[in-house]
């Protein structure tokens, strides 16, 4: 069909080993994503198995070390996986930076003891990761959670309910944010709860308006015992790590959506070259190329804010600014781009029958994930105001 | 139990392939070049084995420099070490010459209890270099393996025929050559793409196997291609137009038009 020969994206990697990780991750998304996509977001399939298949090859422990079985890589590199497994699939490539969000509290929080006993799993590419923050009734203002942890003997006991988790009920581990005091931000704990817990179960997943091959659902913990020793860090500093987990994760869902845009732009583009209206193909069209040059900077635009704040991060700087700009610029632009790669193939965008409907629906998620953008300026704006 | 897979770079089977006017040989440069993909099935038997029985898996090429990028793929699938046999001389060697190579390339490892091969190349097709080699080396030779299981000394498949199976048993050393029904093979692992580049490859050339170059390449050739031409391109299709009454003479129609053809 259409956008087919796409040349992929230039790349300034810093090793030859990333050139090989990323040559990596074209043939398996040229080879085990692209052949599924449109049957699977039709379906509303989660591919679990294409989870396996990409962590066997690596590709869920990466930006972790080595010594626990990641794959020693820098963000930068990491993201730029994330990006082009979203310019197939933008499911899977969320679904990489969700585990990659979902081992964080324990790869950054957890003692060494708890990292040997677990981490090599999580990063091992068998078990999937979800995160759970957000409740029916605590969006964006996370700190207002109300799932409980109370102690018993050497468990906590869990009640509460978890809204909108990523592959709530597909994952094999949560990491859950619950109250363990009623001090506010500071009365929260991380626990790395294992899926087969009693008392642990998934509802029935979300009908989504994108991200249909997605898992979403809710999580009930209904009197679910988990050992004490699955304590993340210290009672009281869940919020923090849920944060800092979020830091990192917004980056993730930037890459995706500099992935999900240039799908779009390749699509538009292609078509602009065959489609012909008055005689010309619809390139020739100032008000169509000018459109595209509009998108591309828009995609060249979101990559260098990105992988700007990827490198900060490398370098051990404060990054939470840039990461929450990334977020929101990569994120809006993605929007724009898809909504305008639906006009550039014009009847033929708004029908099922080609893909651009389909990533315009699934941009409108990434505005919304991981603090809103409305969060997200606020985030910004609390950086530039702060004393 | 130590393992030799035999590998092969051949160009994409989806690249348009040319042949060199000077020499009627394939034009390797024009294409994409990738291990032939039989040969990837044979790799992942091999690991697959080893993962069971333990010992060695060496892979085995021979083929110019560029060739190493083949190597490469497969160390990174998880094969140990590599022989790689590149020499100009072995030019437009055919499937003799080839046996021959390879032959004496596994003569240099020591204690082979298994030669894998895919059953045939994408590129030449002809499937009967595993049979030439298991003969060369004196060996039992079992081939279009669609399964293969190892017992001791004992090395049963089951060979694949038009229409089912033969159970076939033979004794280590042997030589087995596979089909695509085997297994499903893996993709290399990030780790073993950077682990790929520490393994021992040993380069050898011709001579170094005790061969005169004369035996092999295009002068060493039993078979020439004396000419060539090119495939003429597709002719577009005919349509024929349902004029209203197409469903009473559509049968007719097709016999007359698959006659006029000679189909039928
Ligand atoms: C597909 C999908 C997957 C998700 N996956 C996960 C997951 O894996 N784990 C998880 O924990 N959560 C997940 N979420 C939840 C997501 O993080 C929340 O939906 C998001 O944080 C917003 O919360 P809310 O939906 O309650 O909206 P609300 O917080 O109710 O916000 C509604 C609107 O009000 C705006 N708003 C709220 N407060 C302010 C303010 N102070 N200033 C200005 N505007 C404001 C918001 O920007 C938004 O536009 C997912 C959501 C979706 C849609």
């Amino acid at each position: 069909m259409i956008a087919r020969g796409r040349r992929p994206v230039e790349r300034h990697l810093p090793t030859e080993e990333a050139a090989a990780l990323l040559d990596l991750t074209r043939e398996l998304a040229s080879e085990e994503l692209a052949p599924r996509v449109n049957a699977y977001e039709a379906e509303s399939r989660f591919p679990r198995e294409v989870f396996h298949t990409i962590g066997r090859a690596g590709l869920l422990g990466l930006p972790y070390d080595e010594r626990w079985g990641g794959g020693g890589q820098p963000y930068e590199v990491y993201l730029q996986v994330v990006e082009e497994l979203a310019t197939v699939w933008a499911t899977v490539a969320e679904g990489v930076s969700v585990h990659t969000l979902a081992c964080y509290p324990l790869a950054g929080f957890g003692s060494d003891e708890q990292r040997d006993r677990w981490l090599p799993d999580l990063l091992g590419g068998e078990l999937l990761g979800a995160y759970c923050l957000s409740e029916p009734q605590s969006g964006s203002d996370a700190a207002a959670l109300t799932t409980r942890a109370v102690v018993d003997g050497d468990v906590y006991v869990v009640d509460g309910t978890k809204s909108w988790i990523t592959h709530g009920g597909e994952a094999d581990f949560y990491s859950l944010l619950c109250r363990t005091s009623d001090e506010g931000s500071r009365g929260i704990a991380c626990l790395l709860v294992d899926a087969t817990t009693d008392g642990v179960s998934a509802a029935a997943p979300e009908r989504k308006m994108g991200f249909t091959g997605s898992t979403t659902a809710q999580m009930r913990f209904d009197g679910a015992r988990v050992a004490r020793d699955r304590l993340l860090g210290a009672e009281g500093e869940g919020f923090r790590i849920a944060l800092a987990a979020l830091d990192g994760g917004r980056l993730g869902i930037a890459a995706c959506a500099v992935g999900l845009a240039q799908n779009a732009l390749d699509v538009a583009v292609a078509w602009a070259g065959e489609r012909r209206q008055f005689g010309r193909e619809l390139r020739e069209f100032q008000g169509v190329s000018f459109m595209l040059a509009d998108m591309a900077t828009g995609v060249e635009a979101g990559r260098a804010l990105y992988l700007d704040a990827a490198r900060r991060r490398d370098r051990g700087e404060a990054f939470g600014k840039s990461a929450a700009m990334a977020k929101l610029f990569c994120t809006d632009m993605a929007m724009k781009v898809t909504t305008d790669a639906v006009q550039v193939l014009g009847g033929y965008g708004y029908v099922q029958d080609f893909p651009v409907e389909r990533l315009m629906r699934e941009a409108k998620a990434l505005q919304i994930v991981e603090g809103t953008n409305q969060v997200q300026r606020m985030v910004i704006g609390r950086h530039l105001t702060r004393p | 139990m130590n393992i030799v897979v035999c590998v092969k770079q051949v160009p994409d089977t989806w690249s348009e392939k040319r042949l060199d006017p000077e020499d009627s040989t394939l034009d390797r440069e024009a294409t994409d070049p990738v291990m032939n993909e039989m040969d990837e099935y044979a790799v992942e038997e091999a690991l697959r084995l080893q993962e069971t029985h333990g010992g060695e898996v060496t892979i085995l090429c021979m083929g110019p420099d560029s060739a190493t990028q083949t190597v490469r793929k497969a160390l990174s699938m998880g094969g140990d070490r590599a022989v790689h046999v590149v020499d100009d001389a072995l030019h437009g060697s055919d499937a003799v010459a080839t046996s021959l190579v390879l032959a004496r390339a596994i003569e240099t490892i020591d204690a082979v209890d298994l030669v894998l091969l895919g059953s045939e190349s994408s590129d030449a097709r002809m499937s009967v270099v595993p049979a030439m080699l298991a003969e060369r080396l004196g060996r039992a030779q079992l081939t279009f393996a669609k399964e293969v299981t190892v017992d001791g000394p004992t090395v049963t498949i089951k060979r694949l025929t038009d229409d089912g199976y033969q159970v076939v048993e033979g004794t280590t050393p042997a030589v087995v050559s596979v089909v695509e029904k085997i297994n499903e093979p893996r993709y290399p692992s990030f780790k073993g793409i950077m682990s790929a580049k520490k393994k021992p490859v040993q380069t050898y050339a011709v001579a170094d196997l005790g061969i005169d170059p004369g035996e092999v390449g295009l002068s060493g050739a039993w078979t020439s291609v004396e000419s060539f031409e090119l495939a003429p391109p597709r002719e577009s299709g005919r349509v024929v137009t349902d004029d209203g009454n197409g469903a009473d003479r559509l049968a007719e129609k097709l016999v007359e038009f698959l006659a006029s053809k000679k189909f039928v």
